[in-house]
């Protein structure tokens, strides 16, 4: 996984609630077996006409939002369905941050497995944020060691965020290498198991 | 010290070890598996030369992508080339790594949700997670049953466990009788309309009180599946005698003397007296009519007999614009009543409602009447055997009579990625769990409701209470 430390980019105010991960990539979009190339169909319903044409008035299909690296979103972003690929969309298309008021749950720890920053602000600075992305600069930066956005006008917002998870940011955490390590409490785990709960344990 | 929930004893029982990280290794019992979220997945795990640690503990189907006719002829005879390597691709992958398979046109196969209770694997006192986000269904049985992503479901087949943080404890409590026509779907639908889709957000859910308790085991996983419609990452519901008769006999249910050792573990399944929960919310099911969803948000709901909401009316500036973008996409005026909704299609399905009971709701308005028109409607069992059962009773000969469709088992045009889905446009009355944009398909607009209440719609060809279209064969015995 890519490490995550510092982001400098565009920021792409996208000022919508509730925004669920089939609007970030619909199911047909979900037909594939890899983990690339999903971008193609980030926000299909927003993005592009019934026939394929991008929609100009969409955001990101917007010439001084190209290359956007940062969503600010509504509340509730990511809600619905469990798919990875809302992650992957968002990567693939070059999206390393989001920022909104809250998230779903499954969504949010998607993320921290795909080098995603979802970063949770209160409602005020979400506002203040998405003001600025809609002004003619919009080039935020995100430090995640140092847990700070610096807004365009040079006003820095600093947000929370769980040790552990910045830390499998930062470094690029392998998860399942880190859970191995634990492979002999794992061991011990479905032995204890194997008296106690015969039947599940069979 | 205060007593523990449910949620707590299933947590401490299945705790491996704790990491530095402030996360907890939790040891998963069973991991049931699906054709869409776990290439990626088995792809991650032969490029890091993993093995799958406990194929046993591991269950997978076919369901997502198939098409819900001529199952029996296998994958090569899926048209969607995508589609059918992703089956495929499952089916190298499970051989692989042998894992228990039903391949599609097996008659145990059919929506995961569907099949895991169906064959005993989902257990009381389980944690059971899978790469989708309604596992939380299989709360039914008092297990803590949640979806994850994919990189999870490679964690999980890497090392059968999960990394965790402890959610939050919510309780919501349901009481009183419900009227005629007024069941699980309705629960859940009010409890979203109530606490809203983010309302559980970081909570466990345990429902529990009398309405629960009479509530069938298809009526609970009903209620659980619609949990993270919620927000809320599980739903629970402490195992009784009900779910016990469920179980047993069931091809994965333990037997004999283990069925024994399991009741006793299985009846001290619950929250303690003085359990705390962080929150509650009461439901007076008496209270409650037959619900409908009008927008594009499993909260936007309304008693089929009200009112679409008016952006005029709304609290603030922002949930006027809300309502004005759900009202345009779903093509309907604010304030209009929400039974002149006219209907091109009815879908009668998806793991929320396609049990044998759900069948049997639609059945009983359907029989002795047709569908509309000008409507197309489907009826999708959830399983092969959920089929089998239901033809076992005559169903299927009720609702084609009256001009149902009747299908193959499978996910069908609950999220609009197999050939069964919405025209754009298209106006369709769902039992199914989300009425998101495009959900059915592009442009297709959705309304959630009860299998009942859907199949009264396929008859009106609008949105309808139910309770208008009392069973044909009850009125004719009171005359
Ligand atoms: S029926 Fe719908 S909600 Fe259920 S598992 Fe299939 S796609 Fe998901």
């Amino acid at each position: 996984m890519k490490p995550f430390t510092r982001l400098d980019a565009r920021a792409a105010p996208l000022d919508i609630a509730n925004i669920d991960t089939d609007q970030i990539i619909p199911a047909r979009y979900l037909k594939t077996v890899e983990r690339t190339g999903l971008g193609k169909g980030l926000f299909a319903a927003m993005r592009y006409e019934a026939d394929g044409t991008p929609k100009p008035d969409f955001v990101l299909n917007r010439p001084d939002y190209q290359g956007a690296g940062i969503l600010i979103a509504g509340d509730n972003f990511g809600c619905g369905s469990s798919r990875e690929h809302a992650p992957w969309a968002l990567e693939d298309f070059g999206i390393r941050c989001v920022i909104a008021t809250s998230f779903a749950d499954i969504f949010y720890n998607n993320c921290f497995n795909n080098g995603l920053l979802p970063i949770v602000l209160p409602v005020d600075d979400v506002r203040s944020l998405m003001d600025e992305a809609k002004g003619g600069n919009h080039v935020f930066s995100v430090d995640l060691e140092a847990r700070t956005v610096t807004l365009p006008s040079g006003r820095v917002v600093s947000f929370n965020l769980d040790a552990g998870r910045q830390e499998k940011l930062v470094k690029g955490l392998d998860a399942i290498g880190e859970t191995l390590q634990h492979v002999s409490s794992i061991d011990a785990f479905e032995q204890q198991r194997l008296q106690t709960q015969p039947w599940v344990a069979k | 010290m205060t007593g523990k929930t449910l949620y707590d004893k299933i947590w401490d029982a299945h705790r491996v070890a704790d990491d530095a990280n402030g996360e907890t290794i939790l040891y998963i019992d069973l991991h049931l598996i699906h054709e869409v979220t776990t290439p990626q997945a088995f792809a991650g795990l032969k490029a890091a030369g993993r093995p799958v640690r406990r194929p046993d503990r591991t269950l997978a189907v076919a369901d997502h992508n198939v098409p819900t006719e001529n199952q029996a002829a296998g994958t090569g005879a899926v048209t969607d080339a995508e589609a059918r390597l992703q089956l495929q691709t499952l089916e190298r992958n499970v051989a692989a790594a042998g894992i228990e398979f039903f391949p599609m046109g097996d008659i145990r196969n059919g929506i995961v949700h569907v099949v895991g209770p169906e064959q005993g694997r989902s257990q009381p006192g389980m944690t059971i997670v899978c790469g989708d986000s309604h596992t939380s269904t299989h709360g039914a049985f008092g297990a803590l049953a949640h979806g994850i992503g994919t990189s999870e479901v490679e964690h999980v087949l890497a090392t059968q466990t999960l990394r965790q943080r402890k959610a939050k404890n919510m309780l919501v409590w349901v009481e009183g009788t419900p009227g005629p026509g007024v069941g699980a779907k309705d629960y859940a639908l009010a409890l979203i309309g109530m606490i809203g889709t983010g309302g559980g957000t970081g909570s466990v859910i345990e429902y529990a009180g009398p309405a629960i308790e009479a509530l069938s085991m298809e009526g609970r996983m009903t209620l659980c599946n619609m949990t993270i419609e919620a927000g809320a990452k599980a739903g629970l519901i402490a195992p009784d005698a009900k779910t016990f008769d469920y179980m047993r006999g069931r091809p994965a249910a333990p037997k004999g003397a283990a069925w024994e050792a399991a009741m006793t573990y299985w009846t001290a399944l619950y929250s303690d007296k003085d359990a705390v929960f962080d929150r509650e919310i009461r439901i007076d099911a008496a209270a409650l009519t037959p619900l409908v969803t009008w927008g594009t948000s499993p909260q936007d709901v309304v008693p089929v007999s009200g009112h679409v909401p008016d952006p005029k009316d709304a609290p603030n500036a922002e949930r006027a614009s809300q309502i004005q973008r759900a009202l345009d996409y779903m093509g309907l005026t604010g304030g209009q009543a929400i039974n002149e909704a006219r209907i091109d299609r009815v879908f009668i399905g998806s793991c929320t409602n396609s049990r044998i009971e759900d069948l049997r709701a639609a059945a009983n308005v359907a029989r002795g009447r047709k569908v509309a028109d000008h409507v197309r409607a489907m009826v999708v069992p959830g399983s092969g055997l959920v089929r089998e059962q239901a033809e076992s009773e005559g169903l299927d000969l009720v609702l084609i009579a009256a001009g149902f469709d009747w299908r193959e088992p499978g996910c069908s045009m609950c999220l609009g990625m197999n050939p069964d889905k919405l025209a754009p446009g298209e106006r369709c009355a769902s039992t199914s769990n989300r009425n998101f944009e495009g959900r059915q398909g592009p442009g297709g607009r959705t309304h959630l409701m009860s299998p009942a209440m859907a199949a009264a719609a396929a008859i009106a060809g609008h949105l309808i209470d139910v309770r208008d279209l009392p069973p044909l064969d009850a009125e004719t015995k009171e005359a």
